[in-house]
């Protein structure tokens, strides 16, 4: 089941912060056009009815006339006044979004590293760490804690609000606070290296009741693989070949470099936005990941056919 | 005749008249010897000022060209033409070569070439250090774009965020070459720099008083006192950059405990005040050339000085506006928010300046009046799209996306270039005898207009729309397909637009109508000489009585009137007139030196020593170190002849 | 003689002798030189603020735990102090056209100079640390390098006057290269107050 999700432009908040930025936002964009008809028609118009349509100057009668003067002090008076005002209407913005409106309901910690993120929760059943999307429960404030390990990236989901940068050595917080279910885009926004542009991430806003279920399921270890041998060879093959970067809880691939891959079919996309999750697609990337994502750190591994389509029967299991 | 010892004399007064021999044996002391070695020794700062166009102009055309390619790759979704190593290189050296290599440098070149003419001086303050600012200049180019020719130029924006730019994320020499190359072009802006500063307050004719000088010359005054307290800044962060890529030390890398916004602070300290470096000499041509052209004087000169001075001054308060985003004190953030609002005020006494003296003119419609008019419109959407971003929480949605391109391109290519462009049709003649053609000119200013806007405009949208910067590509559905495309088409429009322009200058140089002393008919002290002009500036030292010394009879301001038939010779040897600050009474005499080789040399020997550097060849740095000072001795060493020491027919 | 008189009816500008060439403070080298005094001037404030900047977002654990000490630092900062003044003197001497004075001035300056520079040596020497062992450390040489740099730059200028004087190039009316180093030389020392300050006393007054 995909929700339909939103592009990344900035015409339809979808979230306290990005609700109340976007009146400040559409209002000096509206004064900019406002400004730029203004000071254009002077010019225009100005040089319309001055000019003589002479084309040499030495033509023209060299002649210092006119208060010129007060069209400065009239423009500049004006400018000062308006942009008092919009200084005052920024501080009481920021004012308004500096904390969340209540008591965050939730924590959870993102490590944005080259090139995805990383999402931990402090779950009942144990901590639940996923990768590239996160969800969240609707209208409360949900508090997100950054960090990186390598350079620094940003955190932005436009529709929801404004972007918070992740500094190595530091943990920058953000909240955010959705209005209605749905799914939100994100994207880095920061250059961090070579795959900037493809690192996406995607905000799952749910109900309390639907959001505290997938939390739960997320939160399970992996089901032992059942199904046959051919799962078990997959899996075995998996946390031989695939188990030094990758996690599966509840099996012996414990590794911490690329994403956790306990649930991984429940995921939309594959390598933070890059691709759609769906079986060709997986099979392609562990294939060649260079060709989807030139620059990108999984190495492409050695696998021959039959091998790939051992661990992709594994994989498919990971729901 | 008797002088009571050579350190003093009365500077004889002469005119043309008594003494017509004059002017032959001026160009006897000041000609630059002909040939290439001439070329290289020259002083001129005429010469000086055209290497610097020229060789600016290379750079905007090689800016441009990379540009282009990465136009093309974001023609449409998810395009395959560059790699990402390849994109990020493109667009690292597009910064660079048009922040560095074109926009300080194309100011240069005018400034270089009109002050002492429009002071009414025989030449820049320090005529070797000119020449020497010059070669380092190229030299740097030549330098950062060796990185380019082998396939590793910098990767990491023009701006080169650590922890991204340290060895673990940029392994190989990229980097390096952009750390050592600042470095080395440093040395020429901050030369440069004080050449202008000390130029203005020694070397002007007598009586222009502070405030009868041109705009232009407040303009590059204010950016070079600018550039003495912000370049080092980036010196700094960029040696540090250095030191921790070689050596390991740990300002930056927070691995080993260094801070990553230490070099965002020490960056954007000096970078941001750089961007009004780059435009304010550019305000200030249009602000002489203007008027000009509305055949009457600015409206409001004391306001708008004082607004280019406000604005370098305030200038230096909000560079923390480039780092809302990275997680700072709500109170910062507030304070230097405040502060980038506040700054657009010395923008609009400018603005309504321009328009005023329109209003009140007799505008003319030159090719150079086009580019002036679209100025004014152009510099106000940059400004207001930067008041937009000056709104922390507006910031925060559109830092870092195509809106800040936008902004960037406006107040770049809308201030700079295209007063540039319009200053170029301007001061042609008097640089090269000859008229550029209007037809061709129109032509040119309408394609560059329409293609600059098509190009540009549309990243508002595309940054409204939430495109980020610095991506090489992007993914089909987002919407971002249409506007990409419309931004394409632009840049190549633009760019037939500037080499029409460049057309113009080549077939100007060879065919172009002969211009006289002064074709517009302009008020300044350039054009009360010859077309070119020759090469000691002016035979008699003109002594000036108001802002306007070749308009006086006709706007009546006060009873003074300007001397230009009568007045100091200095021609026992190649000499100047060195006046107060602010009043510019006659102070000393200066001994000009000749021509030089030092500063080529010493340009060398430095060449030799950062290339030494990059490679780690420490013994080649320490000869390359000796022979700068070596060098630097010789071209320092006094002389009798100069009276800078004693010993010259004393007692 | 001819007082000449270039008027403009609103003021009348009286000529009078004018000097000749490069007299000292009129020269444009002595202005050239204030210039570059301001753009070094302002990399130091840079040097020092990333000291700051690094101390007070290091959380307290920027400091080593043995804090520098005075007793090499102490002196040193007297010797350059002493050195300063001995320039001084010896530009006094240059305008009072005493060539011997002026000589000995330098090579006095020199000295210290060249023994405030052994001292700084000393004290790299017996640091428990290198630039690469932490953000202090790092910040540390590279403060107090960029300093030795510029004394290193100032005693070659020192030699070189030196050089000029011993050559009779002075006298009263000109030597505005005396003048031009001199201030360069008095630049570096207050410099170094301020590094000293930084980076010897501020650990005392809870800058950690």
């Amino acid at each position: 089941m995909n929700p339909a999700i939103s592009p990344l432009d900035l015409f339809s908040p979808g979230g306290a912060g990005a609700h109340a930025i976007s009146p400040l936002l559409w209002g000096l964009v509206w004064l900019s056009v406002a400004v730029i008809l203004i000071i254009a028609a002077a010019v225009v118009a100005g040089v319309v009815v001055r000019s003589s349509g002479a084309r040499d100057p030495a033509a023209v009668k060299v002649e210092r006339s006119g208060n010129g003067l007060w069209w400065i002090y009239g423009g500049v008076g004006v400018s000062i006044v308006v942009l008092l005002i919009f200084v005052g209407w920024t501080m009481l913005t920021m004012a308004g979004i500096a904390a969340p409106s209540r008591p965050v309901a939730l924590t959870i910690a993102v490590s944005a590293r080259q090139w995805w993120w990383s999402f931990t929760y402090d779950a009942p059943g144990g901590s639940v760490v996923t990768a590239n999307e996160v969800h969240i429960p609707v209208g409360v404030p949900v508090h997100f804690v950054l960090t990186s390990p390598d350079v620094i990236h940003s955190f932005w989901v436009p529709a929801l609000g404004g972007k918070t940068d992740v500094i190595p050595g530091r943990a920058n917080e953000a909240w955010l606070e959705t209005d209605k279910p749905g799914v939100y885009r994100g994207q880095c926004a920061e250059f961090c290296g070579m795959q900037h542009a493809g690192m996406a991430l995607f905000v799952e806003a749910q109900s309390p009741a639907d959001f505290a279920q997938w939390l739960k399921a997320q939160a399970e270890p992996a089901a032992a693989p059942g199904g046959g041998d051919d799962v078990a060879a997959g899996a075995a093959l998996f946390v031989a070949r695939c188990g030094g970067c990758h996690t599966v809880r509840g099996t012996e691939a414990h590794g911490a470099k690329g994403p956790d891959l306990t649930h991984v079919m429940t995921r939309t996309t594959l390598a933070a936005g890059v691709l759609d999750n769906t079986l060709g697609n997986l099979s392609g990337w562990i294939a060649d990941p260079q060709s989807l994502k030139p620059g990108a750190k999984m190495p492409a591994v050695d696998l021959s056919g039959a091998e790939l389509e051992s661990i992709l029967t594994y994989l498919k299991t990971l729901t | 005749m008797t002088t009571t010892s050579e350190y003093e004399r009365v500077p004889e007064i002469r005119s043309l008249s008594d003494d017509p021999g004059l002017p032959a044996r001026l160009k006897a002391l000041w000609e630059t010897k002909p040939g290439l070695w001439g070329w290289i020794c020259s002083v001129d700062h005429k010469s000086i000022g055209i290497r610097y166009l020229f060789t600016a102009f290379l750079f905007l055309v090689v800016g441009g060209l990379e540009a282009l390619v990465m136009r093309v790759q974001l023609a449409g979704p998810e395009r395959r033409l560059l790699t990402p190593e390849a994109y990020d290189q493109l667009y690292s050296m597009h910064g660079i070569t048009m922040i560095f290599l074109y926009a300080l440098p194309v100011l240069s070149g005018f400034s270089n070439f009109l002050f002492p003419l429009v002071l009414g001086a025989r030449d820049m303050a320090f005529p070797r250090l000119n020449a020497f600012s010059y070669w380092v200049y190229i030299a740097a180019g030549l330098f950062m774009y060796a990185s380019f020719l082998m396939g590793v130029a910098p990767d990491d924006g023009w701006f080169n965020y650590a922890p991204n730019s340290l060895p673990p994320y940029s392994p190989g020499p990229n980097m390096d070459f952009y750390a050592l190359g600042m470095i080395f072009l440093g040395v020429s802006t901050t030369v440069g720099a004080i050449n202008f500063v000390v130029t203005v307050l020694r070397m002007r004719a007598p009586g222009m008083s502070i405030n009868r000088l041109p705009i232009l010359v407040w303009g590059t005054t204010t950016a070079s006192v600018g550039i003495l307290f912000a370049m080092p800044a980036v010196t700094l962060a960029f040696f540090m950059l250095w030191m921790e890529r070689q050596f390991g030390t740990h300002f930056f890398g927070a691995g080993g405990g260094g801070q990553p916004l230490l070099w965002q602070h020490l960056f954007w300290i000096f970078a941001h005040p750089w961007v009004y470096i780059i435009v304010l000499p550019a305000m200030g041509l249009v602000s002489d050339a203007l008027p000009i052209l509305c055949r009457r004087p600015i409206v409001g000169y004391t306001l708008v000085v004082l607004a280019t001075i406000l604005t370098m001054v305030l200038g230096f308060g909000v560079w923390v506006h480039h780092m809302f985003a990275t997680g700072l004190p709500l109170v910062a953030s507030s304070f230097f928010s405040g502060a980038s609002f506040i700054i657009t005020i010395p923008s609009a006494v400018a603005t309504f300046a321009w328009v005023a003296t329109i209003w009140t003119g007799r505008p003319v419609f030159t090719t150079a009046f086009l580019y002036f008019a679209s100025f004014i419109v152009m510099f106000v959407i940059g400004g207001v799209s930067g008041v937009v971003t000056a709104a922390v929480p507006a910031d925060l949605q559109l830092t870092d996306t195509y809106f800040v391109v936008a902004h960037i391109h406006y107040v770049l290519i809308g201030i700079n270039l295209f007063a540039v462009l319009g200053a170029i049709y301007f001061w042609f003649p008097k640089m090269s005898g000859r008229m550029l053609n209007e037809r061709l000119g129109r032509w040119a200013f309408w394609i560059t207009f329409f293609g600059f806007n098509l190009a540009f405009f549309p990243m508002h949208l595309t940054g409204l729309l939430g495109m980020p910067r610095r991506v090489y590509t992007y993914p089909r559905g987002l919407g971002l397909e249409g506007v990409n495309m419309l931004s394409t088409v632009g840049s190549f429009v633009l760019g037939i637009g500037i080499l029409l322009v460049l057309v113009n200058i080549w077939h100007g140089l060879r065919h172009g109508a002969k211009a006289g002393d002064n074709p517009w008919d302009a008020p300044t002290l350039e054009w009360a000489t010859t077309s070119p002009p020759p090469a000691y500036n002016f035979a008699i030292i003109p002594a000036i009585a108001s802002r306007h010394p070749l308009w006086e009879g006709r706007l009546g301001e006060g009873s003074g009137r300007s001397q230009f038939d009568r007045g100091f010779a200095l021609d026992h040897g190649k000499e100047a007139l060195a006046t107060t600050a602010l009043d510019a009474e006659p102070d000393a005499i200066l001994r000009m030196p000749d021509d030089s080789p030092w500063p080529f040399l010493l340009t060398v020997a430095m060449s030799v020593g950062f290339a030494a550097l990059l490679l780690h060849s420490w013994w080649v740095v320490a000869a390359a170190v000796l022979a700068v000072l070596v060098y630097g001795l010789l071209w320092l060493w006094p002389r009798r002849r100069l009276l800078q020491i004693a010993g010259a027919g004393h007692g | 003689m001819v007082d000449a008189t270039v008027t403009d009816r609103t003021h009348d500008i009286m000529v009078e002798r004018l000097p000749v060439g490069s007299a000292g403070r009129k020269s444009s080298g002595w202005f050239g030189m204030l210039s570059l005094i301001a753009t070094e001037a302002s990399l130091f404030v840079y040097l020092l603020f990333s000291y700051y900047y690094s101390a007070i977002w290091s959380d307290g654990s920027f400091l080593p735990a043995r804090l520098p000490k005075f007793d090499l630092s102490g002196p040193d900062t007297v010797v350059l102090l002493l050195s300063s003044a001995a320039v001084w003197w010896g530009e006094r001497g240059a305008r009072k056209g005493a060539r011997t004075q002026l000589a000995t001035g330098l090579a006095l300056a020199f000295v210290l100079g060249a023994i405030f520079v052994g001292v700084q040596v000393l004290e790299w020497r017996g640091k428990a640390f290198r630039p690469d062992s932490s953000p202090y450390a790092s910040l540390y040489f590279t403060i107090t390098g960029f300093h030795m740099a510029h004394v290193v730059l100032g005693l070659l200028v020192l030699a070189v006057l030196f050089a000029w004087t011993m050559l009779g190039y002075f006298d009263r009316s000109r030597h505005a290269p005396v003048s031009i180093g001199a201030i360069y030389w008095h630049f570096v020392d207050a410099v170094w107050i301020a590094v000293f300050f930084t980076i010897y006393v501020t650990p005392y007054l809870g800058v950690r």
